[in-house]
């Protein structure tokens, strides 16, 4: 008597895994070429989730299908959250049905793609028509290139990372942006000892914290350093210029640069960004999303306060001081799968550098990855600093893409948690060293 | 004799409930739905599954088998027991925070005073919010500079507010979102069960002297053992399923601190696309939930349901 009570429990615990995969799995139904019969295709665009942004693509898109006499374009936002993004696009790409056209961040979250034949080769194309490869920056649409070759073209703004610092308390305390590492150890003191914390971080994403060790990196060892890490050379972790940043992170925390909280701030909800418009923080190491961020959170501060400088040097580094980290640009990549390859090129040429799309982008605050638009940037919300960065990737020899992006994904998870204990404490350089060294 | 009587009585009672099963019930016929769409969402990716933990695969293109080599990664990666460890601390905790409140809350809520309906559906409403909106929320009130945690933390030994970001705090905060979410799931199940207590048994408690704590301890939770045994269940296995949460409120971190088995899983497969290995975790997480809730049910004799109103 008494039924078997192990066919509910393993439903239970079965459930729990298949539910897991369900909401992802779901997306695959939404993600094939809905096709007309005969040659006219509705191209599948996947793109994040962006209010502005869509509103911009959306203005392409149309502008695209008036005068298409084959197929048409149809944008599809998936999700606001990048992670999630990647997750569906990479469900719907195992599948027989991808979208045909991608939104991506180029290097390694596309790399495994193109390993497996899913992504069309743009070279020619690009190679035939230089009128429309010249439109581009050059290390821009060079930093989309996987094995030598280009699978993706440049569709929205740049955003390296740079250093932001309040004006009106460096102008009240009579202090000047740093130049170098050391003016940048002497604010870290002053604004300690004014009892302001002197930068703020939003620890608790994780992310955030590489960004001071990718600009280290560069600084001391110049672009080679991660260029090896990423292609997987053997003991290319234990490059010297990986340790001596990871040290100067440590040293950073010491001196109380992000407080002792900063692990429990977040960025993605204004944790960071109010600390650092409330006047708590006097300088935030952020993406140039940063900007719009304020502008959206906290207007008066955007306009008033909100200033920008490079980096600063480090004495004794191999890195160029004006090569950038961040992310290059978003890509628009196209799948082999798709049904009108040529329509979907098509697309790219006449929209991603078309004059409409480039202001339209630019008024919503990007800066295109687009040549020859000084004089339109006074048409930005922001236009001294649209200008600002347009000049600093320009001058930019190198441009490294932000690694937990560029890596293959396996390193993802280990980095950004062996950093987060190298920040804690928790953790030594050479432990963190030896930890990414394990990562296979 | 007297001894035979009440076995007897029960007896006849199983057999008439047979009688009416077999008159009330078609069969296999009333099953099939059930079993097909077991079978379909969850025996069969189950199975899947298990062939995946045979194989490498990226998510794209064809899985290749890989023999036993996920397996033996398993046996010897630091990461896994690490998780494992962090699961069972966070499962245990949950339990012991969780079973006390609600059994309290649930007794309570299980009189009949107005007050207590009006304050029991309060209590019932972080049950209807979703997981994620409760994360978002936590996150903003754990800010340490301008939510909860800036005031609060001091008093609980975080003087500077960084509860989420140390490993401990992080694991707590875990576990008191978890708790607010779902006490108030299981205060339910002890009002039900509260309220199915006959009368007479405190009517006659009271005759022989006993207060209110006795009644309690000797008459309400001999009562509510076969609801104590299922609210564990559930809370046990349901923890080897707290993801939602780790992932909004740490993502794992701080430096690993919380991440639990199934948010190793999903990281291990939706992060790394190591999707073979991330097979063999998730079978291990099976294993282990089958486990427990059998070890659970045989160790409280909850298989051979017994009425806690026999003799009544």
């Amino acid at each position: 008597m008494g039924e078997s009570p192990l066919s509910r429990r393993t439903f239970l615990s079965a459930a729990a895994i298949t539910g897991l995969s369900a909401p992802i799995l779901s997306a695959c139904g939404t993600s094939g070429p809905g096709g007309a019969k005969g040659g006219a295709k509705t191209l599948q665009a996947w793109v994040l989730v962006d209010q502005a942004q869509n509103r911009v693509q959306n203005t392409a898109v149309d502008d695209f299908n008036k005068s298409a006499t084959g197929s048409k374009v149809k944008l599809l936002p998936i999700s606001s959250d990048g992670a999630v993004y990647a997750d569906k696009l990479r469900v719907s790409m195992g599948s027989p049905t991808p979208p045909d056209l991608l939104f991506n961040w180029g290097s390694g979250s596309i790399r495994n793609y193109v390993q497996a034949g899913g992504l069309m080769d743009l070279s020619d194309k690009l190679a035939a028509d230089t009128a429309w490869k010249n439109s581009f920056l050059p290390s821009v649409l060079d930093a989309g290139k996987i094995d030598g070759k280009y699978y993706g073209i440049p569709m929205r703004g740049m955003q390296p990372v740079v250093l932001f610092y309040n004006k009106s308390l460096f102008a009240e305390q009579g202090q000047k942006p740093p130049a170098t590492y050391d003016d940048l150890l002497k604010l870290v003191d002053f604004f300690k000892g004014k009892k302001i914390q002197p930068f703020a971080l939003g620890g608790l994403d994780q992310w955030p914290s590489l960004m001071w060790l990718e600009y280290l990196v560069e600084r001391s060892g110049g672009p080679s350093v991660f260029e090896n890490i990423a292609a997987g050379k053997p003991g290319a972790w234990r490059d010297p210029a990986v340790t001596a940043a990871l040290q100067q992170i440590r040293d950073l925390v010491g001196r109380g640069a992000f407080g002792t909280n900063f692990n429990s701030v977040n960025y993605v909800n204004d944790g960071a960004g109010l600390l650092f418009a409330k006047g708590k923080a006097a300088m935030h190491l952020m993406g140039t999303w940063e900007v719009s961020n304020q502008v959206d959170r906290h207007r008066s501060f955007a306009q008033k306060d909100l200033g920008f400088a490079p980096f600063p040097s480090v004495a004794g580094g191999k890195g160029d001081p004006n090569a950038v980290v961040g992310n290059p640009t978003n890509y628009f990549s196209i799948t082999t799968k798709s049904g009108d390859k040529d329509a979907a090129v098509a697309f790219l040429k006449k929209e991603m550098a078309a004059p409409a799309y480039v202001d339209a982008l630019i008024k919503t605050g990007d800066v295109p990855a687009v040549t020859g638009l000084e004089s339109r940037l006074a048409a930005s919300p922001q236009p001294d600093f649209a200008r600002y960065v347009y000049q600093l990737v320009q001058k930019a020899p190198s441009f490294t893409l932000s690694w937990d992006q560029a890596l293959m994904p396996q390193f993802k998870t280990p980095l950004l948690s062996n950093l987060q204990k190298v920040f804690a404490g928790k953790q030594s350089p050479e432990q963190f060293v030896a930890a990414m060294e394990s990562v296979k | 004799m007297t001894a035979a009587l009440p076995v007897a009585r029960r007896r006849g009672v199983r057999a008439a409930e047979k009688g009416t099963d077999r008159a009330a019930r078609p069969g296999v016929l009333w099953v099939l739905p059930a079993t097909l769409f077991f079978m379909l969402f969850a025996g069969l990716p189950l199975v899947l599954v298990a062939v995946l933990s045979f194989t490498s695969w990226n998510g794209l293109g064809t899985p290749a088998f890989n023999g036993f080599d996920n397996w033996t990664r398993m046996a010897s990666d630091p990461s896994v027991l690490q998780s494992l460890r962090i699961s069972a601390v966070l499962t245990v905790l949950s339990w012991a925070v969780q079973t006390p409140l609600a059994l309290l809350l649930g007794v309570w809520a299980a009189g009949r005073q107005r007050n207590r309906a009006v304050l029991s559906s309060l209590f019932f409403l972080p049950l209807l919010m979703s997981t994620a909106a409760i994360a978002i929320t936590w996150l903003t009130l754990l800010d340490p500079n301008f939510g909860l945690a800036a005031k609060f933390g001091p008093s609980i030994g975080f003087p500077d507010g960084n509860i989420i970001g140390s490993s401990r705090g992080a694991l707590g905060c875990i576990i008191v979102v978890v708790s607010w979410q779902f006490v108030p799931f299981h205060t339910l199940l002890y009002q039900a069960a509260a309220r199915q207590i006959p009368k007479s048994l405190y009517d006659a408690a009271t005759v022989d002297g006993a207060g209110r704590v006795r009644q309690f301890r000797h008459v309400t939770l001999p009562q509510l053992r076969n609801t104590i045994v299922t609210s564990s269940v559930l809370m046990l296995v349901g923890s080897l399923t707290y993801f939602e949460t780790v992932l909004i409120l740490t993502g794992g971190g701080p430096g690993g601190a919380t991440n639990i088995l199934p948010q190793h899983m999903y990281m291990t497969a939706f992060r790394d696309y190591q999707m073979g290995y991330a097979s063999v975790i998730a079978l291990a997480l099976v294993a282990l939930g089958t486990t427990l809730s059998m070890l659970i049910v045989r160790f409280s004799g909850f298989a051979k349901m017994r009425s806690t109103l026999e003799g009544i």
